[in-house]
């Protein structure tokens, strides 16, 4: 029996098991997509703005257990805010919800997320 | 006595304890431990002999010498090479076919044609694309057919009288699969077509004879058996390396130099500029040294049984899928394999939690992935020094994976 778990909190087995936010959105405001090309994992994140603000979030893609819950709580956080403070969401807020023991090599799973928000926020096109 | 419990006491990075458990170390395709021959080797040349090798007259740079030409000695011998002239030292794998893709390509006319395969590494495509791009060349890859087996049928169509140049792996660094070079460089023979075989994950567990291969060129990466990493070999057919341009100058691969012209060096030289690796020279030595005095029979037979044993136990646990040859077929000291609704990478997290090192991901071969329908897999892998019931840790560990995460 695998009795050490490495950096899989409970969050993040959880976030796993049971996204809240992986679906594609119906006609999205803002789309955006990239790759980890260490590993191959692909995130596009969707958002459906309302007066400004993240109505909708979602995510779809290939990814490992630490970049999916990235991207789930990532969903969350952004979520009912003005796209600005969708935008000044930072890694270290995801990681505290995570609760999770990153390692620099893994640290890219987390961030792929953020960045794909960075560049959907920043004009992604559906 | 079986081959481990000989050779493990040798390798003192095996006595590391990793997050609470024994290292299990399954990852030497990607570059294999070190024994303590190689080792001492390295620091015994730094500690005593070290200067820069072939024109300092004295003491030390004759000793340099000395060890660097001896260890093209030691290579021409293990690889059963024609002639010492025919083994260059380059920086790896990579580098060789860097360099030979710039090279055999610099005289090629637009759409000649350059054939490689779809299980090569990233390293055995890339420089054929930017020597394509350059050249106005096409590039075209053989499938792969059933069983992780090429498609012979179709590299038989794809061969025209445009190939100018076949590159493919000898042995998989996902499947495992052991092509047929001999025969592979028969039928590009029969176009005119020059064969470069990338040895990578072939030179560490058989036995080579360079003339039973029959190909032109050859390159290979010592880390990878043994050995230190910062060096490589390629091997190329005489008549076929006196043929070639070199593409990198700079002193060493020069006779005679004017300021508008140079005459090159003599083989292989030519394809030496600068200082080279020496002191991965010597640790190449050692390792090739101590892979002879087991005998290269004895290493191949060892490792066959490992991922033998790997491949049956790990197709037999539910939700597993393992990639490339069945078990029956010889390959190569690899087992890819995926676990049903777990990502590689978390599957190499978790089972390094347990002490157990096994690469996952693209393994630099993501048009293989494609074709194989996966983002990565994870891929355990052997050398002389593992052992049966590390094999069987890693299985244990696997099937319990999917309580975990």
């Amino acid at each position: 029996m695998i009795a050490t778990r490495g950096p899989y909190s409970d969050v993040i087995r959880e976030r796993w098991r049971r996204p809240r936010f992986r679906r594609p959105l119906a006609g999205p405001s803002l789309v955006a997509e990239d790759v980890n090309p260490l590993c191959g994992d692909r995130v596009r994140i969707m958002l459906r703005l309302d007066d400004g603000r993240v109505a909708e979030a979602g995510f779809v893609g290939d990814s490992c257990a630490i970049c999916t819950a990235s991207a789930d709580v990532l969903a969350e956080l952004v979520t009912g805010r003005l796209a600005a403070e969708a935008r000044a969401v930072e890694t270290a807020d995801v990681l505290s919800v995570l609760q999770a023991d990153i390692r620099p090599t893994r640290m890219r799973c987390v961030t792929l997320p953020l960045s794909v928000l960075a560049k959907a926020l920043n004009g992604g096109v559906a | 006595m079986r081959l481990d419990e000989v050779t493990r006491r040798d390798f003192p990075v095996l006595g590391r304890v990793v997050n609470g458990h024994p290292l299990a170390y399954l990852d030497s395709a990607a570059s294999s431990q070190k024994p303590r021959a190689v080792i001492d080797a390295m620091s015994q040349y730094y500690e005593r002999s070290h200067a820069n090798v072939h024109r300092s007259i004295h003491t030390l740079g004759e000793e340099a010498t000395e060890l660097y030409e001896g260890a093209r000695d030691h290579v021409q011998r293990f690889i059963g090479a024609g002639s010492r002239e025919e083994v260059v030292f380059t920086r790896g794998t990579t580098d060789g076919l860097n360099l030979l893709a710039d090279a055999l390509c610099a005289s090629l006319a637009p759409g000649d044609e350059v054939l490689i395969t779809e299980m090569e590494h990233h390293s055995n495509i890339i420089p054929w694309q930017i020597a394509a791009r350059r050249r106005g060349l096409a590039l075209r890859a053989v499938p792969i057919a059933e069983r992780g087996l090429l498609d012979l049928e179709a590299l038989d169509r794809l061969l025209t009288e445009r190939t100018r140049v076949v590159a493919f792996t000898h042995v998989s660094n996902v499947l495992g699969t052991i092509n047929p070079v001999a025969s592979i460089c028969a039928r590009a023979r029969r176009v005119g077509a020059v064969t470069v075989v990338d040895g990578a994950q072939a030179a560490p567990h058989l036995g080579l004879a360079m003339s039973a291969l029959q190909c032109d060129f050859y390159v290979f990466s010592p880390h990878k058996m043994l050995g230190p990493t910062g060096i490589g070999v390629l091997w190329g057919r005489r008549e076929r390396l006196a043929a070639l341009e070199p593409t990198r100058g700079g002193g060493e691969m020069i006779k005679e130099v004017w300021l508008d012209r140079a005459e090159w060096n003599d083989l292989p030289w030519r394809f030496e500029p600068g200082t080279p690796p020496i002191a991965e020279a010597v640790g190449l030595t050692a390792a090739v040294e101590y892979l002879e005095k087991i005998g290269m029979d004895r290493v191949g037979e060892h490792e066959r049984a490992l991922s033998r044993q790997t491949l049956e136990a790990l197709a037999a646990l539910p939700g597993v899928r393992v990639f490339g040859p069945p078990a029956a077929v010889e390959r190569g000291a690899v087992v890819a394999f995926t676990v049903d609704g777990l990502h590689p990478h978390d599957v190499a997290a978790l089972l390094d939690a347990e002490g157990i090192a096994v690469r996952a991901g693209h393994h630099c071969a993501m048009p293989l992935m494609r074709r194989l329908g996966v983002v990565g897999t994870s891929r355990a892998s052997f050398s002389v020094f593992n052992a049966p019931d590390e094999v069987d840790r890693l299985v244990r560990a696997v099937a319990d994976l999917r309580s975990v995460l």
